[in-house]
């Protein structure tokens, strides 16, 4: 058989071999391991929601550490910027050995205008300029051993708790966005919430969504194999998780927990039974990182990139917040 | 899976650690990307570059214990050529694709100018497949089953001596494309310390023609310090055997001879143990992204050249490489004209010969026609000119046949004497 000057995924010709004795092939997942350690990871997040809805202080609770700065914090002058401005801030925070590099990027100002038509645009051009970015490091000729990674591999966007439908701007939003990023809802300050109601406005959300036919993350078109599925069911159930941020540790039955102290009680934001936090944390960073970080890569990047390199002689970033207009062939455009 | 290659964070960017006052969580991520590779599988391609006869198969079949059939080469090939193939290989829970591309009949011409020039081109041909796949616009490179060789055995024949002129001008072509991995064949053959000073004197030859060798990494305190004491045992003197032999109560891999018994897998005997600790359990990664990262960019960065792209003008590039896109669209749009209009014009030149084959037998058909026209006619007159006849001999009959009638009807009445005389007189 001669060598193939242009290979494609074939199957193995001589099938699946029998080992007769240990090789150390398996020892290739710990030479893995110990690379990326060494090298570290990014996440880059990206929080969406009107102001008040406790966006700064989830992102400390996640990330247990000041990340971001609450806009309310005593002594700062209360500003609704007339516009949506974006703040990004960078730290690196490590755990067992494992560094990370995670980049919080801030909208506030959405939603809080008036007039609120298009205040999505600005976020679309921030995602697009850091696609546009990470493109032209790619496409270098002599380009760097790794390309700095500033792609919002995941934006959380904050559903305000009124117990009834989602609100127009919420599906404007979300049927924009979920074709660009990875959108993972969730209800805020959701301890003004009872458990059926809770229940009643996830079902009418989880309709709406449907309806409009909006996909957010963990995308249903992305399941690998029967396994994921099933898992990414689960969730897919409990979307938008209902989640309450604190930063202050109480006292409850002797042990120290992070919690709201109310006069009727204090809520427990990794207590199960109390919100859904735990939930969300876990899928954000305990088992669907890798995943989130993936799906942009591999899906939402290349679709951008498809997009760009279809575009004839455009300058590249139109004052369409770098969508494309109309393509003059029309039919290449898949949007 | 687009890995990072920052660092030390902190002095690199300036930025400050965080300190977090629980835990987070976010330690499972090298799980979660190892569970990952494991769902995908690995890719593994290996370049066995030796003589014929230098033991080839037979090391890779030692060093994956397993048994890839094959069959010995003849000596008698007119070229070089590669032999690729493939298999699956599963250990606990990893699935290896292995690919093994081995040279037919390396060093057998007498002739051996273009020995390594099939070896070239298809390493290439794998990188030029990759950069394909990565250029496309619509392209799916994490699916993509990589091709690219990420380590070349180099198995240098035991001579004892020193590198031969072939090897100098195979290993100097290749270093730039691929990580060499030089090993000394049937290494059974040579002393011990016959070994050391041929080790020696290899390594200052591949030094001073300026060969660049792989190294195994020293840069991670992990292996940095046995990685570093292998690198001084390179390049491995390995054995490779299939069959067994019973040593003490154990079945090893060993070849049998009448003054001993050379086990594969004894320190004492032979670097096999090394070659395989180094190419598999402790490197196969760094192999894989040294490939990558050095070897497919060199590769890549000479070919975009050739195409004509430049990094100049760093603003613009996007643009630029849309304007190559246009251009190239526009190429192929032409191209595919000129496709078309070629086929068409084979086209219309090939009706245009059936349409004279055609008229001939036409015109061929009709000459026979009237042929037969003619030959009809004449028959015709022929036959003409014989009914004419007869008709004539039937008048002319039918008239002496009214004669005699009109004479038997005419004596009746005279006597019949007369008539008798009459007749008598007739005849």
């Amino acid at each position: 058989m001669e060598a193939a000057a242009v290979p494609q995924e074939l199957p193995p010709d001589c099938g699946v071999h029998e080992l007769f004795g240990y090789v150390g092939i398996e020892a290739v997942l710990e030479q893995m391991k110990v690379k990326t350690m060494k090298m570290g990871f990014e996440f880059n997040i990206m929080v969406v929601g009107q102001s008040g809805l406790g966006k700064s202080t989830m992102v400390n609770t996640l990330f247990k550490s000041k990340v971001s700065r609450k806009a309310s914090q005593p002594g700062q002058e209360e500003r609704i910027p007339k516009t949506v401005q974006l703040q990004s801030v960078t730290h690196v925070i490590e755990e067992k050995g494992v560094k990370m590099k995670l980049t919080v990027t801030d909208t506030p100002g959405f939603g809080d205008q008036i007039n609120n038509e298009n205040c999505w645009d600005p976020i679309i051009k921030y995602i697009n300029e850091q696609y546009e970015r990470y493109l032209r490091e790619e496409i270098l000729i002599t380009r760097k051993r790794k390309i700095p990674d500033s792609r919002v591999h995941g934006c959380v966007y904050f559903i305000p708790p009124t117990g009834h439908w989602l609100r127009p701007l919420d599906l404007e939003f979300m049927r924009r966005l979920s074709k660009i990023v990875n959108v993972v809802p969730v209800i805020a300050k959701a301890d003004t919430l009872t458990l059926e109601e809770r229940e009643e406005f996830k079902q009418r959300i989880q309709r709406d969504l449907k309806a409009h036919a909006i996909s957010v993350y963990p995308q249903e078109d992305f399941d690998e194999d029967p396994d994921d599925r099933l898992l990414n069911d689960r969730i897919r159930e409990k979307i938008p998780f209902a989640v309450v941020g604190a930063d202050q540790e109480h006292q409850v039955n002797g042990k120290r927990v992070l919690g709201r102290k109310t006069k009727w009680g204090i809520i427990e934001v990794e207590n199960p039974a109390h919100c859904e936090f735990p939930m969300l944390r876990d899928l954000l960073i305990r088992s669907h990182l890798q995943d989130l970080k993936d799906i942009t890569h591999n899906v939402h990047y290349e679709s951008y990139r498809v997009r760009r390199l279809n575009e004839s002689n455009r300058p590249a970033l139109s004052s369409n917040n770098g969508l494309p207009g109309r393509d003059e062939d029309g039919d290449e455009s898949n949007l | 899976i687009p890995s990072c290659d920052y660092g030390p964070y902190f002095k690199i960017y300036g930025l400050r650690s965080l300190p977090l006052s629980g835990h987070v969580g976010f330690d499972t991520l090298p799980d979660q990307l190892v569970n990952k590779s494991i769902k995908q599988g690995f890719c593994f391609n290996i370049l066995c570059i030796g003589e014929t006869g230098s033991g080839k198969s037979t090391l890779i079949n030692s060093l994956f214990n397993t048994s890839f059939d094959d069959s010995m080469s003849t000596h008698f090939h007119p070229n070089v050529r590669l032999k690729a193939q493939r298999y699956e290989l599963h250990e606990s829970n990893v699935r290896l694709k292995l690919t093994v591309v081995s040279t037919v009949g390396f060093g057998d011409q007498i002739n051996k100018e273009d020995s390594y020039q099939p070896i070239v081109d298809y390493i290439d041909a794998q990188f030029e497949a990759y950069l394909q796949e990565e250029l496309k616009i619509k392209r799916s490179i994490f699916n993509y089953h990589d091709t690219r060789i990420h380590v070349c055995l180099y198995i240098i024949s035991p001579t004892g001596h020193s590198l031969k002129t072939l090897d100098l001008l195979t290993m100097k072509s290749l270093d730039s494309k691929v990580n060499i991995i030089p090993l000394i064949g049937k290494a059974d053959s040579i002393s011990k310390t016959e070994l050391q000073q041929f080790k020696r004197k290899l390594i200052s030859e591949l030094v001073s023609s300026g060969i660049h060798i792989y190294q195994f990494p020293t840069d991670d305190e992990v292996v940095s310090q046995i990685n570093t004491i292998m690198n001084g045992h390179l390049p491995f003197a390995v054995v490779g055997s299939t069959e067994v032999v019973k040593i003490g109560n154990k079945m090893v891999k060993a070849r049998q001879y009448p003054w001993g018994v050379v086990q594969v897998e004894n320190e004492n005997h032979c670097d096999f143990v090394k070659l395989r600790e180094m190419l598999i359990c402790t490197n196969m990664e760094d192999l894989i992204e040294q490939t990558h990262t050095r070897h497919y960019e060199l590769y890549r960065r000479c070919r975009l050249q050739e195409m004509g792209f430049r990094d100049t003008d760093s603003e613009n590039k996007p643009v630029s490489l849309q304007e190559a896109y246009e251009a190239k669209r526009r190429k192929f749009y032409l191209e595919l004209q000129r496709r078309e209009e070629e086929t068409r014009q084979k086209f219309v030149q090939r009706v245009k010969e059936k349409e004279a084959v055609l008229k001939e037998a036409e015109q061929r058909i009709q000459a026979k026609f009237e042929h037969l026209m003619l030959m009809h006619q004449e028959e015709k007159q022929k036959l003409e000119k014989k009914r004419k006849a007869l008709e004539e001999e039937i008048a002319l009959f039918n008239m002496k046949k009214a004669n005699a009638e009109l004479l038997q009807t005419q004596p009746m009445v005279s006597t019949p004497v007369s008539l008798k005389r009459d007749k008598d007189r007739k005849k």
